[in-house]
């Protein structure tokens, strides 16, 4: 198991996922986010590369209402 | 008469007015206002998803980006580094280099803090970013950000959400009468007859969230503003009469009986 950090909130997970599967875990249209990894953005062509470890401080972002 | 175009950062807008969406009761409202406005533009947050929100409904399914330019904000920033960090997202997100940049100061003015902005304002120039930047009313902050590079400069009207309407209209006019990138009014506009003066000065455009979406009727409201926009362009345009101290009757006193 991962021990991650998802959106500021503390998780336990399989360490076989990728962002790809983790998005897909939670229902999450990978085409309407942006996910930084670690501080850094991941360009969402390689979601299905890069695979999630323990530790990883994962943000997942999109558009809402704003002024 | 020469054709008015509007023109951000090689972007040509149709309308003059953008529009915030913000503080609406749901998108469904959102939506139906943004289309009164007329807008072409629509200021837009970035925000961490709700992973355990089942549902997950989106604005995008509200507001097609296709159809309708974001805008991506850095509202509830305090700092460059945060601010930089929420556009870089956004552009990843949208995949778009146009935003909307505000870095604030102060938790109850939610006034902006010019040092941390201009410094932000530096980085996201060369990072290749167009960036309309959210300021205070001071001329000469105002034009140190259109040679930092910003395609558009937004000094406030008064405090963001406050609806106090223009409150420093000769700072405001001296930012236009300088500028030579176009100048937007963003924040404390209350009412269409604020964003119908702050045309009439000369800004070319202006950004309304709050006196909209918190109107009695938003989506009434939102037409109007989109009416107060063009008719102070259009006084803009036209060149109002000059001032006289006294009267000047309007009826011809020949032929008088």
């Amino acid at each position: 198991m991962a021990k991650i950090q998802l959106n500021g909130r503390k998780l336990e997970i399989n360490n076989k996922h990728s962002i790809t599967t983790l998005l897909k875990k939670y229902k999450i249209n990978g085409k309407k986010i942006a996910v930084e990894l670690n501080g850094k953005i991941i360009n969402r062509n390689k979601y299905n590369l890069i695979y999630i470890k323990n530790k990883d401080r994962i943000e997942i972002v999109y558009f809402i209402g704003g002024g | 008469m020469k054709k008015d175009i509007f023109e951000i950062g090689g972007q040509i807008l149709k309308s003059r007015l953008i529009v915030g969406t913000g503080k609406y009761k749901d998108f469904k409202e959102t939506a139906k206002a943004v289309k009164a406005s007329d807008a072409s533009m629509v200021t837009v947050a970035v925000r961490r998803v709700n992973i355990l929100d089942k549902k997950k409904s989106l604005l995008t399914d509200y507001l097609n980006p296709k159809k309708i330019k974001y805008l991506p904000n850095t509202a509830g920033c305090f700092t460059a580094d945060e601010s930089l960090r929420t556009l870089r997202l956004a552009r990843e997100l949208g995949g778009w280099k146009m935003v909307k940049l505000e870095v604030l100061g102060d938790k109850k003015t939610l006034y902006p803090d010019m040092i941390e902005t201009l410094k932000a304002t530096k980085v996201l120039v060369k990072e290749g970013f167009k960036v309309l930047v959210y300021c205070s009313d001071d001329p000469l902050l105002a034009k140190e950000l259109e040679y930092l590079g910003a395609c558009a400069v937004m000094p406030l009207a008064s405090p963001i959400g406050s609806g106090q309407g223009i409150q420093n209209k000769i700072n405001l006019s001296i930012i236009i009468k300088n500028a030579k990138v176009p100048i937007i009014v963003d924040a404390g506009i209350g009412t269409p007859s604020d964003a119908a003066i702050a045309m009439e000065l000369g800004c070319d455009g202006v950004l309304v969230n709050s006196a909209i979406a918190k109107a009695g009727n938003p989506v009434l409201m939102a037409e109007s503003f989109k009416n107060a926009v063009i008719s102070g362009r259009q006084s803009f345009q036209a060149v109002r009469m000059k001032k006289l101290l006294y009267a000047d009757a309007s009826s011809p006193s020949r032929g008088l009986i």
